[in-house]
């Protein structure tokens, strides 16, 4: 049996979200469009759903817009918003997700002058930074993370919001990792667009949610069949939307211990880690997720660890999912002023539904292992 | 119970797509990233990948000219807004028809307002865009052409092959939605003269909210993408891969393929029984070519009745008067509308969809179902 210390890049459904989509797996087959019987009790579940999802982050129903996952909830934020409006100054967080630098530099090419929001050693945007540059005119788009996907580290996002509405502009969070760890509230964080995506909080993959402030004219990325109210053609993802409408209803009513649970195990990690010498946790000494932690170990190559651990049947990750394989040091941790012969050796361990202590045991007994053992094994792989 | 003959709006989970789904979703099945480069994350790319390879088969396409969408919605969106935007200072003319699905019409009303021209083709008598309409069309700035394989109102199937060697010889690029033809008839992407093709997975027994874009490699389409990220599916659309639902499309292309053959006989007979009893009902009209048509969908108009009330009281079955997505609209279907019927003729259709779990008795029942009612409200009326 293996064990999984990558939530982060995706979390398992949770049995019970199954459970709830089950009969729309199988037996009840309406398209929620149509006007007749079966159609009608589909429609039900669709707004029961958008309320649970809205309920999580203090949201109304009416600003739920589900899409099919957060990195399209991200391309509806940010093009959405600026496919409307002349072109004008597009400002992104240095260490966002590519689901949000991607549409940036895609609207870059439309015309639109896009600026980094850079961040301190230990990944937090810079407040002064961003002060200077809204001072200057004609920024229409700020869009900054609520916690880093790689890191865990948290953004002021209340306080940076305050500051993007005194210049006239518009905020959207990326809240994909945050919600389901900590609490959230979509309307205590003044942001005008957030996004959130299901499989990260235990529901399944395809299908994640724009949360909008209805007031801000959105222009949809994907036209056709009238459905989320004009900002969102095709037909519902039925089966997604319900799981995604039940895990955050479960997220809802655990996270406390759901926080508390992966916030001991990897506390408990972290200080079996600090002993290894020349080890770098990142981000550590501020407020992070509770369930992350990404580390570099001087000399020792991020995704041979990754291999190493995984030939013991542990599953970690370099950093993000959407880069492995690549080879390239994460953008994030460059960001952060970090050198990138260590931002390479970068490993993100995150915890989750399944977890144990066992599992935190193994898992330092196995880095202690490679890490010691490690001389010889690179000479006889030649690095 | 419920008739069901909705199968054109949307069809129920095969079991066995159902059980792939489910296998691929929590800590003890295949649920790990594809995108991950651990043990789990190959296993869950494994299996995509296969599915690709699935998905592909069905249409004589190669796995790598297979991308994952979110549905066919956001594959005609991708393949119109992509090409035209990846083409605008090439040409900025665009033909479609008037027909088509509203994820197309939308899409390309989107492009008028981005400053691309659009020539609206008006379909035959029989709900066709004959390839010389289409020829006729074609103008130096054109960049694009997109027109359905099978209509979903009415069934009827244009001749791609036809119209994609007109368009091929002129330059433009050829994208056709086949949301409602794939896994009904063979499709050969091999010999067939088309450049993007979309796909739905729940027309065919798979889940909601996947779909697939065919994207020719040779010669290769160029096409700026709507979703930009970490660079999945080649770079042209990008967000985590959803395993579960990409298994379970596999699944059901695969099945569909096995079954297509069977099938399509199946569907024609049931259909043919069901319009011969239907059209035993003095002035019903058959909409949409008589015999270049899908096997399982039956388009009539039914005189001196209201569309409305003539649904309602049928509501012993699960059809549809017009697509599903305008239900809401409650407007004479655009497409009847666009073929020359009245406001009366287009209101008071019904679309009967016949599909993989239909039964001679149930198209029985519901022959009965509608005569009997449509004598009621006649009589009504008079």
């Amino acid at each position: 049996m293996s064990i999984y210390l990558d939530h982060n890049a995706t979390a398992p459904l949770d049995p019970r979200v199954l459970e709830a989509m089950q009969p729309w797996l199988a037996g009840v087959h309406g398209n929620p469009a149509s006007v007749h019987k079966p159609g009608r009790s589909d429609h039900a579940a669709l707004e029961a759903a958008r309320a649970q999802v809205a309920a999580l982050v203090s949201a109304k129903p009416t600003e739920v817009v589900f899409t099919g996952g957060g990195t399209e909830a991200d391309n509806l934020g940010l093009k959405g918003v600026c496919y409307g409006r002349p072109s004008g100054r597009l400002l992104v967080g240095a260490v966002e997700h590519s689901a949000v630098l991607g549409p940036a530099d895609a609207l870059a090419d439309l015309g639109w002058q896009v600026e980094r929001i850079p961040a301190d050693g230990e990944g937090r945007y810079d407040l002064a930074t961003l002060d200077k540059s809204l001072a200057k005119k004609d920024v229409k788009l700020v869009s900054a993370m609520l916690a880093n996907n790689e890191t865990g580290v948290l953004q002021d996002v209340k306080a940076i919001a305050a500051r993007v509405h005194g210049a006239g502009a518009l905020l959207h969070c990326d809240a994909v990792q945050a919600v389901g760890k900590i609490a959230v509230d979509f309307r205590a964080l003044c942001a005008d667009l957030m996004t959130l995506s299901a499989h990260k909080l235990n529901g399944p993959r395809g299908v994640g949610a724009l949360i909008m402030d209805r007031r801000v004219d959105l222009k949809p990325l994907v036209h056709g069949g009238g459905q989320e109210q004009g900002l969102r053609g095709g037909t519902e993802n039925l089966a997604g939307i319900v799981g995604f409408g039940k895990a955050a209803e479960l997220a809802r009513q655990e996270l406390t211990q759901r926080a508390d649970h992966a916030r001991r195990l990897r506390d408990a990690l972290e200080a079996g880690l600090r002993d290894i010498s020349g080890i770098r946790i990142f981000s550590g000494g501020v407020e992070r997720l509770p369930n992350t932690v990404q580390f570099g170990i001087e000399g020792i190559d991020g995704e041979w660890l990754v291999m190493e651990l995984d030939k013991r049947g542990i599953a970690v990750s370099s950093g993000s999912a959407c880069h492995s394989g690549k080879g390239e040091p994460s953008h994030v941790l460059l960001a952060m002023g970090v050198d990138a012969a260590i931002a390479k050796g970068a490993l993100r361990m995150s915890f989750g539904l399944g977890n144990s202590n066992t599992d935190v045991e193994t898992a330092l007994k196995a880095v202690h292992e490679i890490v010691a053992a490690r001389p010889a094994r690179v000479a006889a792989v030649g690095w | 119970m419920t008739i069901y003959l909705d199968y054109a709006a949307t069809t129920p989970l095969d079991p066995k797509v159902a059980a792939k789904m489910a296998a691929h979703l929590t800590l003890d099945g295949v649920f790990a990233n594809p995108a991950s480069i651990h043990a789990p994350g190959r296993a869950a790319r494994a299996a995509v990948e296969e599915a690709r390879g699935q998905v592909a088969a069905l249409v004589g396409a190669t796995p790598e000219e297979i991308v994952f969408t979110s549905g066919a919605t956001e594959s005609d969106n991708m393949a119109i807004k992509g090409v035209a935007r990846f083409r605008r200072d090439k040409g900025r003319h665009i033909v479609t028809s008037r027909i088509e699905h509203k994820a197309v019409l939308d899409a390309c009303k989107q492009l008028e307002k981005e400053g691309f021209e659009v020539t609206w083709l008006k379909p035959d008598a029989g709900g066709l865009i004959q390839p010389e309409a289409v020829q006729n069309a074609l103008r130096k700035d054109t960049v694009l052409v997109s027109l359905m394989h099978a209509n979903n109102e009415l069934g009827t199937m244009n001749d791609i092959a036809a119209i994609g060697k007109r368009v091929r010889a002129h330059g433009a690029v050829f994208h056709v939605d086949a949301a409602q033809s794939a896994g009904k008839l063979p499709i050969d992407l091999k010999t067939l003269p088309v450049d993007l093709m979309s796909f739905a997975a729940h027309k065919v027994y798979g889940p909601k909210g996947m779909g697939a874009l065919y994207v020719r490699r040779e010669p290769k389409v160029n096409l700026e993408p709507l979703i930009h990220g970490g660079g999945h599916e080649q770079g042209l659309r990008s967000g985590t891969l959803a395993t579960h639902q990409i298994v379970g499309m596999g699944e059901a292309f695969r099945l569909a393929q096995e079954l297509l053959p069977e099938e399509a006989k199946r569907l024609t007979a049931l259909r043919e029984r069901l319009q011969q009893r239907l059209q035993t009902i003095s002035g019903v009209l058959l909409n949409g070519h008589a015999s270049q048509r899908l096997p399982g969908i039956l388009n009539l108009s039914f005189p001196g009745v209201e569309g409305e009330s003539l649904l309602y009281a049928c509501e012993e079955l699960a059809v549809s008067s017009g697509s599903a997505c305008n239900a809401a609209d409650r407007e004479p279907s655009y497409v009847l509308r666009a073929l020359g019927r009245d406001d009366q003729l287009a209101g008071a259709s019904l679309r009967f969809s016949l599909g993989r779990f239909t039964t001679e008795a149930e198209v029985d029942r519901a022959a009965a179902v509608v005569i009997e009612q449509y004598r009621r409200l006649t009589a009504l009326a008079a």
